[in-house]
């Protein structure tokens, strides 16, 4: 029994034999799903406080501020202090509110990015499910929660949310084309929609170096389209607090406004651990080709400290414009998607396929 | 035989719907309640409800001595305090035909120009927020610091001072007041670059507001919209050029003057002002002439009977006050006319048509301070 941060196959092999020995079947499978689902539970909310905590410091030192600093060492505590918060905060009951819709919104929402996390991987042998459409399986997930946007800001009987919503509505569906297709350009260089296999394949280079100037705007492409279809700035005009106040979360209060808020930050944590994963390598080292020296000192760094650093590179790069940039209007988003994203985008495929049918790329 | 009913038939299209921006709402700053009718996201016209902040104000300067009506002023537009404060003492020394001295006059201009600059500084801090920019909030905040700072060390208070009496000053400047200033303003004009690339120079924001929120020179002056506002439509109004108070006559500064009257210019007339001001107090900072500070005043004011008017270029636009004197120490009648309350009424002129987005950037453009409109 060899344990190894590099490889945790053999650590979950030893668990399934472990569970299996001493367990029916059915019963070893059923004990693994509730590990793992309690494992993604803990961790999502730990990343989801983290987040908020360091949302909060990123922009305090932006805005040449200290951040919290008060609860717990360097303010460390203080997302925890706020969640608990929320969850005694009274849930206000709206008159004239859809109660069923009202009351699943946050839910939906939380369940889509709750989803999506599990397909992810964040170390040798270390995701829930290794899908064999990873990639089309996290799109599809990641973009159901507008259908719980469009719930509250419809639900909530206030016409802030519902112009919060239909904003949402139109400017998710159209960012999600461009998420989907600067995907596919790196799906055609990789040739397999398996995170494992994507991440495999960057053993000796990351995509975003093999591929080329197209893998390059794809990324770019990629950051900009990602970031609005999580609703967040310069996008984030579902919320748009100086025009609607709150946008389609105006009306909800306590835990389910929390629900929200950490769907949020998990949405983000989502789309940066997928731009880490299919450009930036994952959780593969960097390694420069033939200097075999400098990718054995690279090989000694962890993996999962490899996939939490691109991540975070990523989401410190999402924070970076949100709190440098002003908010676009509806029609100048839109116009930005469908005049210039997405026609780069498909000229961008067009390319990176010629490249590839060449063996041009690295 | 069945009768035809016919229902009036409701293009959906067409219908508008209306949503209250305010009293508390985010970008109204203050209590401040549009009533906006809306299709779509696009705005159809739109009725300021003013008065949650109505305290008063003119009718509470009947019961009041001049002296006392100082401290009023302050409260209506707090961000130009001082400026409000010299319009009234202004007024007092007309009407008194007090000679003023003038190391009074110079530290007057300075504090007002300082005042502008720190009033236009807090205006592109929240137009940077109504634009969804928040970072721009703490620059300008911090920036602001400087300035109150500044007004704290020589009056002993940071806002509103109320340190202008009649025929001169509650106290003198603090003996570090010229080299402060002059830090301010070799600290401020490489922090102003600051404020360019951030906000200025931002693609999205100019795409936001170049070519919205158009306002032509014949609607500003019908409107009687004043200050940078009324400037950026092209409207010469500045009335520190066409009826100098102060030594605004000995100190040499342009009137910027726009030509579009979009959101843009009017953003671009207050970033020009401040480089302005810095000019007009760079040339006087040196230049205090050494005197009283303040004339030899009664201990009681009357004003002769009479009607009396002054007019001073708030950071706002215009502020006028009227005053009918009965030969009493309070004023028979004192009427303000506010910057603030005119420039809003062109707000719906110019934001027939915009989107809600815009509107809030328009209204950030136009800077009204609620308390001003209401008074």
């Amino acid at each position: 029994m060899n344990f190894s941060i590099y490889d945790f196959t053999s650590f979950n092999q030893w668990i399934d034999k472990f569970l299996n020995d001493n367990l029916p079947a059915f019963w070893a499978v059923a004990v693994e799903m509730v590990i793992i689902g309690v494992a993604i539970l803990l961790f999502y909310a730990l990343v989801g406080l983290f987040l908020v905590y360091a949302e909060r410091k990123v922009c305090a030192f932006m805005q040449n501020r200290v951040g919290p600093n008060r609860v717990g060492p360097y303010g460390f505590f203080q997302t925890i202090a706020d969640f608990i918060k929320l969850m005694l905060k009274e849930l206000i009951y709206i008159k004239n509110a859809d109660q069923l819709l009202f009351n699943l919104a946050p839910f939906i929402v939380i369940i889509a990015s709750f989803m999506a996390i599990a397909a992810i991987p964040f170390a040798k042998g270390l995701h829930a499910i290794d899908f064999d459409i990873g990639v089309l399986y996290v799109i599809a997930v990641s973009s159901l929660g507008v259908v719980g946007i469009l719930l509250a800001g419809w639900s909530s009987n206030n016409k802030y949310s519902l112009i919060g919503a239909m904003r949402s509505g139109a400017q998710i569906v159209s960012y999600e084309l461009s998420v989907g297709l600067s995907l596919i350009t790196i799906i055609i260089l990789a040739g397999t929609m398996q995170f494992s296999e994507i991440v495999e394949g960057q053993r000796d280079g990351w995509f975003i170096f093999k591929g080329h100037i197209p893998a390059f705007i794809a990324f770019i492409i990629f950051l900009i389209s990602s970031t609005a279809e999580t609703n967040r700035g310069p996008f984030d005009l579902a919320e748009a607090e100086s025009e609607l106040t709150a946008g389609f979360h105006t009306e909800y209060s306590g835990i389910k406004f929390a629900f929200f808020f950490l769907a949020e930050y998990m949405n983000m944590f989502i789309v940066a651990s997928i731009a880490a994963t299919v450009f930036l390598g994952g959780w593969m080292p960097f390694h420069v080709g033939s200097w075999a020296g400098f990718n054995h000192v690279m090989d000694f760094i962890p993996p999962f400290v490899w996939y939490i650093g691109k991540t975070f590179f990523v989401i410190w790069v999402m924070m970076w414009f949100k709190w440098t940039f002003p908010r676009l209007r509806i029609d100048q988003l839109l116009t930005l998607e469908w005049k210039y994203l997405l026609p780069i985008n498909l000229v961008n495929i067009l390319i990176m396929a010629f490249i590839v049918l060449m063996g041009w790329h690295f | 035989m069945k009768e035809v009913i016919n229902l009036p038939v409701k293009n959906v299209e067409e219908e508008e719907y209306h949503i209250n921006m305010g009293p508390q709402h985010p970008s109204t700053h203050g209590v401040l309640r549009l009533v906006v009718s809306l299709q779509g996201e696009i705005v159809k016209s739109l009725k300021p409800h003013c008065g949650y902040i109505h305290r008063g104000i003119e009718k509470m300067c009947e019961k009041d001595t001049y002296p006392q009506i100082i401290h009023l002023t302050d409260r209506m537009d707090y961000l130009s305090a001082h400026i409000n404060n010299h319009a009234v003492c202004l007024l007092v020394e007309k009407a008194l035909e007090v000679e003023v001295p003038e190391r009074v006059k110079y530290i007057r201009t300075i504090i007002d120009e300082l005042n502008r600059i720190a009033s236009h500084q807090l205006w592109w801090c929240s137009f940077g927020m109504d634009m969804g920019g928040l970072t721009c909030y703490f620059y300008g905040l911090r920036d602001r610091e400087k300035i109150l700072d500044i007004f704290e060390e020589s009056f002993g208070s940071r806002l509103l001072h109320s340190s202008y009496t009649p025929g001169g000053l509650m106290m003198d400047i603090h003996p570090d007041f010229q080299k402060n200033v002059k830090a301010f303003i070799k600290y401020f004009r490489k922090k102003i670059r600051d404020y360019d690339d951030l906000l200025t120079g931002n693609m999205i924001m100019q795409m936001r507001t170049k070519g919205v929120g158009l306002l032509s020179k014949e609607d500003a002056i019908s409107y009687g919209v004043t200050g940078p506002s009324g400037r950026a439509s092209g409207f010469s109004c500045d009335v520190r050029k066409h009826h100098p108070y102060g030594v605004y006559d000995k100190v040499d500064f342009r009137e910027i003057l726009g030509t579009k009257g979009d959101t843009f210019e009017r953003y671009m007339m207050r970033m020009n002002e401040m480089h302005e001001s810095m000019r007009i107090i760079e040339q006087l900072i040196d230049n205090i002439p050494a005197g009283d500070y303040s004339a030899k005043m009664k201990a009681v004011l009357k004003l002769p009977a009479g009607e009396y008017y002054q007019r001073v270029e708030a950071s706002r636009g215009e502020l006028g006050v009227y005053c009918i004197s009965d030969g009493n120490k309070t004023p028979y009648r004192m009427k303000f006319r506010s910057p603030n309350f005119s420039n809003l009424s062109a707000l719906d002129h110019i934001s027939r048509g915009v989107k809600i987005a815009d509107l809030v950037a328009i209204g950030g453009s136009l800077d009204y301070v609620i308390p001003d409109i209401d008074r």
